[in-house]
């Protein structure tokens, strides 16, 4: 059995070989582990994953995210996750009250351009993900801004048990509602606030792979603050 | 014109052994690689291989743009190979040309079975492929920067696909044709191939070789594909990468 870990893979690298599972990022092959992204590998619980530098939002159930609807049917709304697949939201997962959709237009209750945070309730490929807006803190996202994320790297600026996240909150005391698929809605309609957690957002995601990166983050947002006298 | 049937008189080789660039015949023109060099695109990739300068952006996988072009089963990989009207001496038409669409297909197949293609059914991965100056060797400049591409696009890969053209030059081997060794050469093999597991994806011959001179050339492929994956795998790491004179070990 051997193994490396926390080092730069490629794809098509052999990661290890011997009694270990293939998980996120790689693939199987004539009794070896292969990388299939460049990323970090990392083993836990003899399970061999990849954390990718670069790449994109794939749904998973039980996801939080954030998407902007985009086209409506009459009983459902399409969804756009960012994510190679187009979300669904049909109108029982939106509403608490029964709806005849044959009477009513659904267009009364959501919007095209309106920006919703949601959970994936169904996905498997086949077909496009189902999502709900049901649920505590999930619903329309109304007075803030949206800004964007690379989808791998949400992990990093959550942080262990929400400490990066949470530092960001309490430092800038405003509402951060991150998306899973790579999508952040900042509650604040101070465009300098938005700006500071933007430019926080960017150092995140610049240095992500790097250490000491939770003090980094700290002092640009009290140097900045400084800047904008609050 | 004509491919490698009529040996033609000029001197691409002197009396030192050296090439038309000074290179000798197991030396690797000098090779640069830039990755995510631009913004709208998912992965992105500039290669400058001695003269020859490339630009290949890669978006996806993404719902496809006509649902009736969705495989059920996996990814639809789609790649437009286009040559800029100022890439060569003579101004070349904007229209896509024969060679072009026939490069594109021959590109997308030579990528095809790295990408891990099934595992996400219903969507489409777009490659552009732009060559900014050809001098030689932009179908395996191209399926090399494509491959870096969809690797700064999160693409899952089997393995990276590196690629180079070798071939007969005044009655000698040689590795990296040029523009003009490749039009007046004996003879042109590109080569593109997944280093790690040592399979080819894409094997073209024009001109005529020996079955012994063949085997060889292959051999010097791969192992000419093996020294530009160092640089492919480098320049995804640090961003960009350039490397100088890289000569094979061994002679022939």
């Amino acid at each position: 059995m051997s193994v490396k870990t926390r080092k730069f893979v490629f794809p098509g690298d052999v990661i290890a070989e011997g009694n270990l599972k293939a998980g996120a990022h790689t693939y199987y092959e004539e009794g070896k582990i292969f990388s299939s992204v460049f990323g970090l590998c990392e083993i836990r619980n003899k399970v061999v994953n990849v954390i990718p530098l670069h790449g994109f939002y794939v749904p998973r159930v039980g996801d939080v995210v954030i998407g902007i609807i985009v086209d409506n049917s009459p009983t459902s709304w399409q969804v756009d996750i960012n994510s190679p697949y187009m979300a669904i939201l049909q109108v029982s997962d939106a509403l608490s009250k029964p709806v005849d959709v044959a009477r009513e237009d659904i267009r009364k209750y959501l919007k095209i351009g309106d920006i919703l945070m949601a959970e994936v309730i169904a996905f498997d490929k086949l077909r496009n993900p189902l999502i709900s807006i049901k649920g505590n803190e999930l619903g329309k996202l109304e007075h803030g801004s949206l800004i964007t994320f690379s989808p791998v790297k949400v992990p990093r600026l959550i942080g262990r048990r929400g400490s990066m996240i949470n530092m960001i909150k309490k430092e800038l005391n405003c509402k951060i509602m991150i998306g899973r698929n790579g999508r952040i809605w900042v509650s604040s309609v101070d465009p300098k606030v938005v700006n500071l957690v933007k430019k926080v957002i960017f150092l995140v995601e610049e240095e992500s792979h790097l250490p000491g990166l939770t003090d980094k983050v700290r002092s640009l947002i009290l140097e900045e603050r400084e800047k904008i006298g609050e | 014109m004509f491919g490698g049937l009529y040996t033609t008189e000029r001197k691409l080789i002197n009396e030192n052994g050296l090439r038309l660039d000074g290179r000798r015949w197991n030396e690797l023109r000098p090779l640069k690689i830039e990755v995510g060099i631009l913004s709208n695109v998912d992965g992105s990739a500039r290669i400058i291989q001695g003269r020859t300068h490339i630009l290949v952006g890669v978006y996806g996988p993404r719902e496809s743009f006509a649902k009736h072009i969705n495989l059920p089963d996996r990814a639809m990989i789609r790649c437009r190979y286009r040559m800029a009207p100022f890439s060569v001496e003579e101004r070349k038409s904007p229209a896509p040309s024969r060679r072009e669409i026939e490069l594109s297909k021959v590109i997308r197949e030579a990528l095809e079975p790295a990408i891990i293609v099934d595992e996400f059914p219903r969507t489409t991965i777009d490659i552009f492929i732009e060559v900014l100056e050809a001098d030689g060797g932009t179908r395996c400049a191209s399926i090399t920067a494509a491959s870096v591409a969809l690797a700064d696009a999160g693409i899952p890969m089997r393995d990276l696909v590196a690629a180079c053209a070798v071939g007969k030059v005044n009655g000698q081997m040689v590795i990296d044709l040029s523009d003009l060794e490749d039009k007046y050469g004996e003879a042109d093999v590109p080569v593109a191939c997944m280093p790690n597991k040592n399979m080819i994806t894409l094997l073209q011959m024009d001109g005529v070789l020996s079955v012994d001179e063949f085997t060889n050339l292959i051999k010097l492929a791969m192992e000419s594909c093996k020294r530009i994956n160092e640089v492919q795998r480098n320049a995804l790491k640090n961003g960009v990468w350039e490397a100088k004179g890289i000569i094979l070990e061994g002679s022939l």
